[in-house]
């Protein structure tokens, strides 16, 4: 099997796990001044994958990503891990995109670049829509699997693994070029190394805004997209749970009397 | 009068929930637009499932073919778009599973069909599709409306609605495959059963359950001590399987084990949608976890928004006071 032209998109996502969100005066989107940004984990054992293939394979890796000032950050991240070059698709009317918009926007960079697969996250930690692969797969008219936990290339063919419910996988084989979106837990991505971020700045980032891509204003942002959100919320609480609160030996105490009164211990 | 369509999902032989989820909402849908509710079954040898959808909608309609025999997402695709273009339903439901994520965008493109995927509620309003989906791991609710267009597509959230009760009996259809139908580019080899492991947790009455607040893999015996303590077993959420910290047997949620023991207790876990939809029928359930706005607090019964390192050894250590006083 010869070399491997892999692309990989990627997204820089906030940290939410332990950050409290606000949402802005309009009602319509949250307020991310304050929030860490850092690759979307889905992405990043994508790109694991795409750099352990070309190690078997040999080829190149291309990282791509749609995103405003700073997003370069997640770029870097990937020709620090050993990308060949990245792709900054930046520009404001870009901003507001959903899945569909950014699918829309990836497309346009990449349909006239070879490629034998296109990788992805299976969804992004932020709106979650498990979308944008499986659309760029439509666009770019290559077949796809998602949700993929293994990844076996033969003789121009991908046998991939995807994951089901409840523990199940299925086996599924498709011809390349395909689009492949990955599941969390396919690999051990690597850390960055020291020499790696010096490799990186040796290579190249292009950036592209929307005069270098042929769509027009309408088919990107906020009019591109496929939702238009109307607005945000916090979810309404069906069920509150009975805060115990004290030291944590009150609380170990309580619990305990908890756990007795039900025949626990 | 128009169509609501309901994609049936089965697997080997069996209905899955999501389906009579999907059906509950869209008899709802039915009704408030004096459309029909139509449910679409793909297969081969399907027969006596589509007798079991029929008190469900008013039509099951059924398209067999050998290519339809396990789910692939191509012929499932080259079948929906004749159908959605000859029977222009007023909106498509589809289930937010690993089936329909390989489905709905690609056939959403295909036909130019607005998609909302992962939804918890939708409704149609003056002729739009006005939909409810979560974001930033279920922190925030949005509402949103999809683009008009001709037609339209949603995905929808499992565990979500509630199975419906039977009515009367719809009628079946029978519907041709389209002639093109045949074999795709994307083949579907076989399943793969995960292995057996060592310990079943969906049998355990106690579950000490960890997540990423655990931070390091180290920490992990502060779980199995509480876990001995408490006579259970230990769970966790995905990403310590993720991380190989803990094998595949220990993950609750949807894509690991189902469980109700009597006892959960959460340590570390934000409680993302797919983790809960795993362990919500627990008889009760304690979180532990430093952030109050974790999605886990909406369906604990005891919250504790402290630092498990503190919580969890004392805890332990309470338990451990009290079974040697023989109490």
């Amino acid at each position: 099997m010869s070399s491997m032209d892999i692309i990989v998109c990627v997204k820089q996502t906030p940290d939410t796990s332990e950050a409290d969100l606000a949402i802005d005066e309009t009602g319509r989107n949250i307020k991310t001044a304050g929030l860490v940004l850092e690759i979307n984990e889905w992405d990043e054992y994508a790109v694991e994958e795409a750099l352990l293939l070309r190690e078997r394979l040999g080829g190149s890796v291309t990282a791509v990503t749609m995103g405003p000032e700073g997003a370069d950050a997640v770029l870097r991240r990937c020709l620090a891990k050993g990308a060949d070059r990245a792709i900054w698709l930046k520009d404001e009317a870009f901003e507001g995109s959903d899945a569909h918009a950014i699918a829309r926007i990836l497309h346009a960079a990449i349909k006239d670049q070879p490629f034998d697969l296109v990788m992805a996250g299976t969804q992004a930690s932020d709106l979650g829509e498990s979308a944008v692969g499986v659309y760029l797969a439509g666009l770019l008219g290559v077949p796809h699997a998602s949700m993929v936990k293994a990844v076996d290339v033969m003789d121009g063919k991908v046998r991939v693994n995807r994951e089901l419910e409840g523990g199940l996988e299925e086996s599924v084989e498709l011809p390349m070029p395909a689009v492949l979106t990955v599941q969390t837990g396919i690999n051990e991505p690597r850390y960055v190394s020291i020499m790696g971020i010096r490799k990186a700045r040796r290579k190249e980032v292009t950036v592209l805004g929307l005069e270098d891509i042929d769509l027009t204003p309408q088919e990107v942002g906020e009019e591109g997209s496929w939702m238009r959100v109307e607005r945000m919320y916090r979810p309404p609480v069906e069920k509150e749970p009975e805060i115990l609160s004290g030291s944590p030996e009150e609380v170990a105490s309580k619990l305990v009397e908890a756990f007795r009164a039900r025949g626990l211990i | 009068m128009r169509e609501i369509m309901v994609l049936a999902e089965h697997r080997m032989g069996e209905m899955r929930d999501i389906t009579h989820e999907m059906l509950t909402k869209g008899k709802e849908l039915a009704e408030a637009q004096e459309d029909i509710l139509v449910v679409l079954l793909l297969g081969s040898g399907v027969e006596g499932l589509a007798e079991e959808l029929t008190p469900f909608a008013d039509k099951v309609l059924v398209v067999e073919s050998p290519e339809l025999e396990n789910f692939n997402s191509e012929a499932y695709q080259e079948v929906l778009k004749q159908i959605i273009c000859e029977r222009r339903p007023s909106l498509t439901l589809i289930g937010h599973t690993s089936y329909g994520i390989e489905l709905a965008p690609a056939l959403a493109i295909d036909i130019g069909a607005p998609l909302a995927s992962d939804c918890i509620d939708m409704k149609m309003e003056d002729g739009k599709v006005r939909v409810t989906r979560q974001i930033y791991g279920g922190k925030i609710n949005v509402e949103a409306i999809l683009k008009e267009a001709e037609f339209h597509i949603v995905t929808v959230r499992p565990a979500t609605f509630e199975p419906g009760e039977p009515g009367p009996r719809g009628n079946i259809e029978r519907l041709e495959p389209p002639a093109t139908l045949g074999p795709g580019r994307k083949a579907f080899l076989e399943y793969v059963e995960p292995p057996p492991g060592e310990v079943d947790i969906s049998e355990a009455e106690i579950i000490v359950s960890v997540g990423r607040g655990i931070k390091d893999e180290k920490n992990l015996p502060l779980i199995s001590g509480l876990a001995d303590a408490l006579r259970g077993e230990v769970g966790c959420s995905r990403p310590i399987v993720d991380k190989y910290w803990l094998s595949k047997e220990r993950q609750v949620g949807s894509s690991g084990k189902t469980v109700k023991p009597k006892l959960y207790l959460a340590a570390g876990i934000s409680g993302s949608f797919q983790h809960v939809m795993g362990m919500k029928a627990s008889s009760l359930i304690v979180a532990i976890n430093k952030d109050p706005k974790a999605p886990i607090f909406r369906i604990a019964d005891y919250g504790v928004v402290d630092d498990l390192f503190k919580v969890v050894p004392a805890l332990t250590q309470k338990i451990n006071e009290l079974r040697q006083s023989g109490g």
